[in-house]
């Protein structure tokens, strides 16, 4: 095969897969903003407990970190996702009474704790240095042909957590949920529980953004420090739904899909920029990005496909 | 006993001073624009670098460029509210949060662009700390930014109890709608919010890069203690921020003393978790804060 095809190939693998890991990723926040007007401002520290979690079960044993328990992938998955949700439910239960702000500030706090623990506590995951020899599915299968089957095995979980959702929306849950959101003081008057409902939606959230850590740590075969920073995964994670369009599941994965294009694209074009300018490229991409988000909440604050109104019955 | 005066409750005091003059600014405009301002902590950098540029390019000493810096802090905030945050005026309040996280990566990406990433230091060398009576001794830093901090807690305190804008915020601050149709212009109210708020952050910029050194990251480590300083002394209450900053700075650094065995109580790298639980204490008992803020 043509090695410039071949490699343009692995680089369309390469950002298929991280479109769609984000796009777990953006399904989760849309669970949580998108449907309950849940403001999680701790995207990283969920992520963070899930790809850790996914690491130190599967990891073969090393004397730098908690590890060696061999677990298979696909097992130790459920594990990091109960995990991420077992951490939320605590700061839900503490935060969702109150409104919007509060959850914002205690999501953050609860982040920054996360990313304090993991990097300190070195017996655990080997500190700034991290974990890396997560093993991945598939791998033994060799290139592209492991590279393929992971990126299926992520596809798949995106479609299926895409059609769960899907189904949510026009569920009485997902109507429930939509009327918290609009308005709180009339759901509780026709006796939705407001508190218990906007739990489920953040706990459930966050599971599947222990998910998205768990996925992320396999296709790297890493998890370190860097992944506990707020930039790749909360923040950008909410400029990829906003800009997609929240409370519309299509347009959280559309908004993954472009932004990370943009994202990544950016960087084939700032590569070829003199030396002295590489090393500050990423935070060109960053400014980019931010200027984005607010350009974006300013004129089309809805998203490139906004939320639709269920179907009417007449 | 002068151990833990000297190591744990002086640095506790100046660490306090810091959090409260960035609190105070989320509390005002949590209390005039209702809402959470999360790039505060990134205009804390944006001073601080300011004051670096004037220290690095005439050679002052820092409390020479701290006046202008404090300037810059406030007519950035103006401009920043200006061009981002105006035109969310009449939507809800967690859109407006949303933005502010833009602003956020914009300051942050802005300053590693401008200054680079590099740790700097506004002064090099080390100083001894001076004896004030017995064994008590403390650094000049320490005293320097304690004393500023309570000239400037002063001024603030005139300005809201005292002049006419200050008496405008209470106003807008209790019932903004009343305000405007009192012909209150509360435009300028806003636009004294930012003032005020920008120019504190970047007075705990710069103090938050003496205690320690510069880097682009230093104020997003101290948004956490920010809001839990502000979450305890009452969200819209602008004395109570200052109370609240004191108690968080002063809690954090007594933590990591060796109050059980010979090891510190609290890790030192985990002071900030004492932050998270006061803050998560506070929402479970007592929303209003210490001073009835405002439950959002």
């Amino acid at each position: 095969m043509d090695i410039t095809l071949y490699g343009l190939m692995m680089y369309g693998l390469a950002l298929l897969t991280m479109m769609a890991i984000y796009g777990v990723l953006c399904l989760a926040l849309n669970l949580q903003w998108g449907f309950a007007g849940l403001f999680n401002a701790g995207i990283a520290g969920f992520f963070a407990v899930g790809a850790y979690a996914t690491a130190i079960l599967t990891a073969p044993e090393s004397p730098n970190h908690l590890g060696g328990y061999g677990w298979p992938p696909l097992l130790a998955l459920p594990v990091a996702m109960a995990l991420a949700g077992i951490i939320a439910w605590p700061v839900g239960r503490i935060c969702l009474g109150l409104k919007g702000d509060y959850l914002a500030m205690a999501t953050i706090g609860i982040a920054e704790i996360i990313r304090l623990v993991f990097k300190n506590e070195s017996w655990l995951a080997n500190g700034t240095m991290g974990i890396s020899t997560v093993p991945r599915p598939f791998e033994s299968l060799g290139q592209p042909w492991g590279n393929l089957a992971f990126l299926a095995l992520v596809l798949a979980i995106v479609i299926a957590l895409y059609f769960s959702a899907e189904r949510a929306w026009v569920s009485p849950w997902g109507r429930a949920m939509r009327a918290i959101r609009d308005n709180e003081t009339a759901a509780a008057a026709i006796g939705k529980d407001v508190v218990r409902f906007r739990l489920e939606a953040f706990v459930l959230g966050a599971m599947v953004m222990g998910l998205g850590g768990g996925l992320s740590a396999m296709y790297f075969k890493f998890i370190g420090a860097t992944a506990t920073e707020p930039l790749l995964t909360t923040f950008l994670v909410w400029v990829m739904l906003i800009i997609g369009g929240s409370g519309n599941n299509k347009g959280a994965l559309l908004g993954a899909a472009l932004v990370w294009l943009i994202w990544s694209g950016t960087e084939l074009f700032t590569n070829r920029l003199p030396a002295e300018w590489i090393t500050r490229s990423s935070y060109i991409r960053t400014l980019l990005i931010g200027v984005l988000l607010i350009v974006v909440l300013q004129r089309f604050a809805k998203g490139v496909l906004p939320e639709r109104p269920p179907k009417r019955i007449d | 006993m002068a151990e833990f005066i000297n190591l744990y409750l002086i640095p506790g005091i100046a660490i306090g001073c810091i959090y409260a003059l960035g609190a105070v600014g989320i509390s005002l405009v949590f209390a005039i624009l209702r809402f959470a301002h999360f790039a505060h902590g990134d205009v804390m950098t944006l001073g601080a670098y300011i004051a670096y540029s004037l220290v690095a390019a005439f050679g002052w000493s820092v409390y020479a460029a701290l006046p202008f810096a404090l300037l810059g802090g406030a007519i950035a905030c103006v401009a920043i509210d200006r061009t981002v945050y105006r035109p969310f005026r009449r939507a809800p309040g967690i859109i407006v949060v949303i933005a502010s996280f833009g602003v956020m990566l914009v300051l942050r990406s802005a300053i590693q662009l401008g200054w680079g990433v590099d740790v700097l230091a506004y002064e090099t060398g080390i100083r001894r700390p001076l004896p004030l009576f017995g064994d008590i001794r403390m650094a000049q830093k320490h005293i320097i930014i304690i004393a500023v901090s309570i000239a400037i807690a002063a001024a603030l305190h005139w300005f809201l109890s005292s002049s006419r804008m200050g008496k405008a915020m209470r106003a807008m601050s209790d019932d903004a709608d009343l305000a405007r149709v009192s012909g209150i212009d509360t435009e300028r109210v806003v636009r004294w919010t930012w003032l005020i708020g920008g120019g504190l952050a970047a007075a705990a910029g710069i103090f938050a890069g003496i205690n320690t050194k510069l880097h682009p990251g230093i104020g997003w480590d101290l948004l956490l203690p920010l809001f839990a300083a502000a979450i305890l002394g009452g969200i819209g209450r602008p004395y109570g921020a200052i109370v609240g900053g004191l108690s968080i700075g002063i809690a954090q650094e007594v933590a990591t003393y060796p109050w059980i065995g010979g090891d510190p109580l609290v890790p030192p790298a985990y002071k900030n978790a004492v932050a998270f639980f006061v803050m998560v204490a506070m929402l479970v008992w007592r929303p209003t804060g210490l001073f009835k803020g405002r439950v959002l």
